[in-house]
């Protein structure tokens, strides 16, 4: 994961609350097999409005995304962040987040910024005033800047240390790798292996068939 | 102050007390594979250029996509074959034993753990998949992960998480005959709500449970999940050793006499405390049967639809007006006269030997209502090869039923074998979310022993509904 201090880039105003996982990203595109290329996928119900944010031209290369409360609710899914991040967002800023959204959202290195919702105000009404504006987040300093106004952000302490030092999950385990491999040389010889195989004798299975066929 | 047999678990393999606000990092003894929840989580590992830490204590199998029928063929739905084919790539990329479709270890990734033997007490057993809990039958700490964490277990062998909160489900007393461990989980998510388990981890104790069987354990285990907990356990005994010894997996030797030392100490100590209590009577049990489209929403087989205007909670009236709406059915109906038109017997919750066994001794000898199809679909092969060898799988074909491949099947309708919009059925799986079993499809759960003796009468019916009910089979089943 890599490391984010500060992160500017043009913002999009997303004026809707109660944006579900369904809408960041809908159940058919779950079929797929693969981590990366969800793009097409994000917002891909809205995506077919031609008013709709990201289809005008100044939006197209958004990367912070200032909309409003309940971002994230609705199903577990991980794509919804992994959607958010291949369309090239670092950032989504709003008063209040669905909590499973912005866990992942920590996980896969996306920064969920809580702003009040006047402040989202503000912000959303300096975006439109001047479409293709540029946001600058501080993580260090928690703020988020767009022209002359600045303004608070909060972050989870936790999340936002992971974020600056670009620590995803598995790397900080692995700073601990050491232990690991203490606790390892301690676990019981009784402790079941999955190699090699071992399983009663085997049977040719036949398919069944209807009982009519 | 004692530790109950959840927290003796957790600090049993606990690698690294998280500090300032850091989960705690828990080694995992077990990790389980299959084709839905597992692709992104390899190409994770790709991307990163990472590897599998533990392949030897990975295992792959094919499930909730795979066919019931025609194994011996291409899948034929496009995205199932993709995700079993992905699976196949991965396993074999990255050094992972798999059970493919065809394979006597093939099915039901919570049904072939056990069968294998690589479940036992005193483990952490993880899988992408909430049902996992049912390795908590034998007093292992098992429990349902992400994709995300999916990928960190493959890369580290371990996972952050927080401490959860420890609740006892105390069964007092004996089930009554043809009282199931389904009933009395049922009856559990009845009570507490399905989501009244959450944060918790669930310890299933008093006698009834511990006069069950080991599969019947796994049963209730299995839907610990459907009460919004994190996982269930039940603590290890003489049942428990026995189950495991002479699996293909189990110690032998000198190993085993030490993880039977180890593994009775795995109870909850006299003076320790858990942080929620709930009683039951075993005695006051009777079928259980679900009317709405949540697990919660069950009653005796006895009783009628409630009438959504009596209840007092302004969420659950709601609740059960939808659900009645989408069930078709009305309040005061009685659950003995639903007419059903298809059985299901089968998943993660009642696919087990002792389930087929169970419904076959009902069934045996008579027939099958005309209007009601009945599909029996084993958790794994080697639960079906063993039906035949046993005969199981002719009571059944001569009964009228269809016998299957093993699979997750109609638990869930990914494969080609689902409900048609507004078709019933009595499903001996966990779920009854709406269009769970197929879009419009109506689902009542129910146990093994309901589920044959409704084939056989075509409406809800429990065995002691039948004529000459003299077939009667124990509570373990
Ligand atoms: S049988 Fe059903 S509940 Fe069990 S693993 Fe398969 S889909 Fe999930």
């Amino acid at each position: 994961m890599e490391k984010i201090t500060t992160h500017t880039g043009i913002g999009v105003p997303l004026r809707r609350s109660n944006v579900d996982t369904d809408q960041i990203i809908p159940a058919v595109y779950l079929k797929r097999v693969t981590r990366t290329g969800f793009e097409d996928a994000l917002f891909a119900a809205w995506r077919g409005d031609e008013s709709f944010v990201l289809n005008q031209e100044a939006y197209k290369q958004g990367s912070v995304l200032v909309t409003g409360p309940d971002f994230g609710t609705g199903s577990s899914r991980e794509h919804a962040v992994w959607a958010l991040k291949d369309y090239g967002f670092k950032v989504v800023l709003a008063p209040r987040f669905a909590d499973i959204f912005r866990g992942n959202s920590g996980k896969q290195g996306l920064v969920t910024g809580i702003v009040t919702q006047e402040n989202i105000e503000l912000i959303w009404k300096l975006l439109e005033a001047e479409p293709g504006k540029q946001i600058t987040v501080s993580l260090e300093d928690r703020t988020v800047t767009c022209g002359e106004l600045t303004v608070p952000f909060e972050i989870d302490d936790y999340v936002r240390w992971r974020l600056l030092e670009g620590l995803d999950d598995i790397s900080l385990t692995l700073k601990h790798e050491e232990e690991i491999t203490a606790f390892e040389a301690t676990r019981g010889s009784w402790r079941p292996k999955t190699l090699p195989a071992k399983t009663e004798p085997g049977f040719h299975v036949e398919a069944a068939r209807p009982v009519d066929a | 102050m004692g530790k109950t047999l959840a927290e003796k678990l957790w600090a049993d393999h606990l690698v690294r007390k998280g500090e300032d606000g850091a989960p705690d990092l828990i080694y995992i003894d077990l990790h389980m594979c299959h084709e839905v929840t597992s692709p992104q989580a390899f190409e994770g590992l790709r991307l990163a250029g990472r590897e599998v830490r533990r392949p030897d204590l990975t295992i792959a199998t094919e499930d909730h996509n795979t066919p019931t029928l025609d194994i011996d063929k291409p899948i034929a739905d496009l995205t199932s074959r993709t995700q079993v084919d992905t699976l196949r790539t991965n396993a074999k990329e990255f050094g992972v034993r798999i059970h493919s479709l065809g394979d006597a270890d093939q099915g039901i990734v919570h049904v072939v753990g056990p069968q294998l033997g690589l479940t036992m007490p005193g483990m952490t057993v993880v899988c992408g998949d909430s049902h996992t809990s049912t390795h908590g039958a034998f007093g292992a700490l098992a429990f349902g992960i992400g994709t995300s964490e999916v990928e960190h277990v493959l890369a580290t062998q371990t996972l952050p998480l927080k401490e959860f909160k420890t609740m006892a489900i105390n069964v007092n007393g004996t089930l009554p005959e043809g009282t199931t461990a389904k009933d009395v989980i049922l009856a559990v998510i009845a009570k507490i709500g399905t989501g009244g388990g959450q944060g918790y981890v669930l310890e299933y104790r008093g006698e009834a449970i511990r006069s069950l069987s080991m599969e019947a354990r796994m049963t209730v285990c299995n839907m610990s999940i459907e009460a919004g907990a994190r996982a269930g356990l039940i603590a290890p005994d003489d049942t428990t050793f026995e189950y495991v010894k002479g699996r293909p997996h189990a110690p032998e030797g000198a190993d085993w006499d030490e993880a039977v030392e180890y593994w009775r100490t795995l109870v909850t100590d006299d003076d320790a405390t858990f942080d929620t209590e709930v009683n039951l009577e075993a005695s006051d049990l009777e079928p259980f049967v679900t009317w709405g489209t949540n697990p919660g929403q069950g009653l005796p087989l006895s009783a009628s639809i409630p009438n959504p205007e009596e209840i007092a909670d302004a969420d659950e009236r709601e609740a059960a007006a939808n659900a009645l709406v989408y069930m078709g059915l009305e309040p005061g109906q009685a659950l003995r006269d639903l007419e059903i038109d298809t059985v299901f017997l089968g998943s993660c919750t009642n696919g087990r030997i002792e389930d087929l066994r169970a419904a076959a001794a009902i069934i045996q000898g008579r027939t099958k209502a005309p209007n009601t199809r009945m599909l029996v679909v084993p958790g794994s092969a080697r639960v079906r090869l063993q039906a035949e060898q046993e005969g199981l799988d002719q009571v059944f074909k001569d009964f009228g039923a269809e016998w299957r491949n093993a699979g997750c099947s109609m638990c869930l309708g990914m494969n080609p074998d689902q409900l048609k919009p507004k078709e019933r059925s009595a499903s001996t799986s966990n779920r009854n979310f709406e269009g769970r079993q197929g879009k419009g499809g109506r689902t009542h759960l129910v146990s093994p022993l309901v589920a044959a003796a409704t084939a056989v009468r075509g409406t809800l019916s429990s065995p002691a509904d039948l004529e000459d009910a003299d077939v009667l089979v124990g509570a373990s089943a």
